[in-house]
């Protein structure tokens, strides 16, 4: 194409196309010939080098499958050992953020906003691996499992409050300072009768407006219920007893939810997350669950605990 | 089947063309010194351009052209395109292909003839050819002298400049990409990036090879346009053609003077093909190894006014107006080709694009909201029975300057809202935020609503808190557990 190639005289076994004055390859199938336009020899230099780089591929990386295991390649590389190598690069690229992070007290963690808000990413990323299974995907649970973006808190729900809840848990068996405490089964137990519990359910749905309030019922609540979930309904964080006043209901908000939690309650369990996780990591989760919308600020505890009860006596 | 005969044994090399070393002369006319001019533009456009500073304050980079892919950036000049503004790019992509379309149908393989990379780069190192080993009689002898030290002596160095053509070529690249003194600081302190280093390397070797070995087989064998080209082509399109009505029977000035009737124009001196960089001889026609760059009319222009001929023996011409001369009929003037339907449309189209990229660049603004609702959940049921809503907000501030901006709830009687980061007793219908420079600020902003609102329409409003006082809305909707319209 280039320069003029066409040859006068062809070679042995060929003959030149006239139409075209380009010369055969010399191979003819029922009368069709191929015209030689020959490849341009870097072209057949560089299917060489494609094969020399093939060979030397082969023989520095993993290539071959055999039965057991492939071929391993003279430079050792594979897949799993980058990927732990970029592992290792990001455990030291967070580890300065997990130091500061501890090195705070957790009350004064949300002063320091730019750490406050490198806690709560880290807390949402350690929170799609974690607790995504109970908890739901953006933290909004489902009947059993509660709801971390609203602003009931059955254990409390500033920082240290939650902190401390994941460290230890809920009802987490061998625990010492796990969070933990037992509603009566009423009705299983034989301490109130059906009627009862029916009569305790209205007592319970009248507080927020709903049920019907009776005398019975009252008596029966003040006696069994007021104890824990205070006389009003307000709960009691102390043993994780629910607010019983208000539009948040673990375990649902219909008659027959709360007749059956009377009747045989069912209690959660959250596992003591300090036996998995390392401190750092769950600072950062309860740092994460108190941004979600619902996060109580931290007040310094009152000298008397009885105090923060009387509030609720008539 | 009859006349199988036994295949020839011969080495697979001789399947495969080897190359012909192409030596074009020097010469010098109108073509040559456009081409010049050309390379000389086109060059130190690509050499220059990244070291020209531009001020744009303390929050935005000094250099004039950047693409700063760390940061999602493109600076060019006064203009800055963020990422969600790649249609800028698209359109100037779209204008490219258009122009070429345009170029190719006006005036046939400009591109390759004075514009394409390859052919400013051949014609480079074809200059470092001539200045090393002299002209074209003397390659050729040089080429096929035995190797001895004086040869081995005239190419390395030969090659070694090469080299640093390469290296710089390669090198210039990535000065677009970051600020070039910066980098070329780290790139020679052993700083830069390892993707620095692959580039230059990987641009060096394609520079070294296509430019100084490959050359015109880059253009018959490699690149896709020339085939496109054909068939962007038609009659209309300018072409370097060689008339042969008027050259032909070609024949020396001797053989002309005894029998002048028998004779045309050319004095087949074959200086046409001595001149032409890919090695190609006009005579034989159009082919894909011709780039139109016009030396060979140079060439016979200047033969031809020797010999006392008129010029343009080889010329610019179309293949209808060949065909008019050809017949003996008058050529029209060369605007005629220029200017025809084909041509003006795509002008036109090539024209609109880039009007409507002008006028989309002059009414942008910059500053943005935008809004994404929580899907999961849609809505969260607090004690009181009131109802909260949770959005990802974001904040653009264009500007190399930090902003105070308003948000503004608009909509949702009884509403307020606040942030992850402030306490909800601080919430409110309106919060202003100071947006970073050149960023874009994420919030997580929460809406609480009253028990029994309804699920409605509504808006976050934001306004700049500067003299500029641009601003924008995003509308989303509020989701309530009574439900509505």
């Amino acid at each position: 194409m280039a320069n003029d190639q066409r040859p006068q005289v062809p070679h042995p076994g060929r003959r030149i196309d006239v139409p075209t004055g380009t010369e055969t390859v010399g191979h003819e199938w029922d009368g069709i010939e191929e015209l030689n336009n020959p490849l341009p020899r870097w072209w057949l230099w560089s299917l060489y080098a494609t094969i020399v780089w093939a060979v030397a591929y082969v023989i520095a990386y993993p290539a071959w499958p055999l039965i057991e295991q492939g071929t391993q390649g003279v430079l050792g590389w594979t897949s799993r050992g980058q990927l732990e190598a970029e592992l290792t690069a990001e455990d030291a690229r967070r580890a300065p953020i997990l130091q500061a992070v501890m090195a705070v007290s957790i009350t004064q963690l949300p002063q320091n906003a730019a750490l406050m808000s490198q806690a709560v990413a880290g807390g949402a990323a350690a929170f799609r691996v974690h607790c995504v299974q109970c908890h739901g995907a953006n933290a909004a649970g489902s009947a059993g499992f509660p709801n971390l973006t609203d602003d009931e808190w059955l254990w409390g729900g500033d920082l240290p409050s939650i902190e401390s809840t994941l460290l230890s848990g809920v009802r987490h068996p061998g625990d010492a300072q796990t969070r933990t405490s037992m509603m009566p089964a009423f009705g299983q137990g034989g301490m109130l009768s059906d009627e009862q519990i029916g009569q305790v359910t209205q007592q319970v749905l009248s507080l927020t407006g709903r049920g019907q309030a009776s005398a019975v019922g009252g008596e029966l609540y003040a006696t069994n219920c007021a104890i824990c979930h205070g006389t009003a309904g307000a709960g009691l964080r102390q043993f994780g007893a629910p607010s019983l006043n208000d539009a948040v209901w673990l375990y649902g908000d219909t008659a027959e939810a709360i007749h059956s939690q009377i009747f045989a309650p069912k209690h959660g369990v959250m596992p003591a997350w300090k036996e998995r996780l390392d401190p750092a990591t769950i600072r950062m989760l309860a740092a994460y669950v108190h941004s979600l919308g619902g996060g109580e600020d931290f007040v310094e505890a009152p000298a008397d605990p009885v105090a923060v009860e009387s509030d609720e006596q008539p | 089947m009859s006349n199988l005969e036994p295949a020839v044994h011969h080495s697979p090399l001789g399947d495969y063309q080897a190359r012909k070393s192409v030596h074009p002369k020097r010469i010098d006319g109108a073509f040559r010194r456009f081409k010049w001019l050309i390379m000389a533009v086109t060059l130190a456009i690509y050499y220059a351009t990244p070291w020209i500073r531009w001020d744009r304050g303390a929050y935005a980079p000094n250099q004039a052209v950047l693409i700063d892919l760390e940061h999602r950036r493109f600076y060019m000049f006064d203009i800055e395109i963020w990422p969600h503004e790649f249609y800028f790019v698209a359109g100037l992509l779209i204008m490219a292909g258009i122009g070429l379309f345009l170029v190719t149908s006006a005036v046939g393989r400009a591109w390759c003839g004075y514009s394409c990379p390859q052919t400013v780069w051949t014609d480079l190192f074809q200059h470092v050819d001539r200045f090393f080993d002299g002209d074209r009689n003397a390659r050729m002898r040089l080429d096929a002298a035995p190797w001895t030290w004086g040869k081995v002596g005239r190419r390395l160095s030969k090659w070694t400049i090469y080299l640093a053509i390469a290296f710089w070529t390669g090198g210039a690249w990535i000065m677009y990409f970051a600020d070039a003194p910066t980098l070329t600081r780290d790139f020679w302190a052993g700083d830069a990036t390892s993707i620095a280093y692959g580039t230059v390397a990987v641009l060096t070797a394609t520079t070294f090879i296509l430019g100084g070995f490959m050359r015109e087989q880059v253009c018959i064998y490699m690149c896709p346009w020339p085939r496109i080209q054909t068939a962007l082509m038609d009659e209309h399109s300018l072409l370097v053609t060689y008339k042969d009505w008027r050259g032909e029977q070609r024949g020396s000035i001797k053989k002309a003077e005894k029998d002048p009737a028998a004779y045309g124009d050319c004095v087949d001196c074959n200086m046409c093909v001595a001149v032409c960089p890919t090695g190609w001889d006009i005579r034989m026609g159009p082919d894909i190894s011709c780039i139109t760059c016009g030396l060979c009319i140079d060439a016979c222009d200047r033969v031809m006014g020797e010999v006392g001929r008129p010029r343009g023996l080889i010329d610019y011409i179309t293949l209808e107006d060949a065909k008019a001369e050809a017949a003996g009929r008058a050529p029209r003037a060369a605007w005629r080709a220029l200017l025809r339907a084909r041509t003006i449309v795509y002008f036109v189209v090539w024209a609109s694009i880039g009007a409507g990229l002008l006028f989309l660049m002059g009414t942008r603004t910059h500053t943005d909201i935008s809004v994404a609702s929580d899907r999961n959940p849609v809505f969260t049921v607090m004690r009181d029975g009131s109802v909260r809503n949770n959005f990802t907000v974001k904040l653009r501030n264009m500007e190399s300057r930090p902003r105070l901006m308003r948000v503004t709830l608009t909509g949702l009687e009884g509403g307020a809202m606040w942030t992850d980061t402030m306490g909800a007793e601080r919430a409110a219908r309106q919060l202003e935020f100071t947006v970073p420079a050149d960023e874009t600020q994420s919030l997580r902003i929460y809406i609480v609503a009253p028990n029994g609102t309804q699920t409605q329409d509504i808006a976050f409003n934001l306004l700049a808190l500067d003299g500029q006082g641009e601003g924008d809305v995003a509308e989303t909707r509020f989701e309530t557990p009574a439900g509505g319209s």
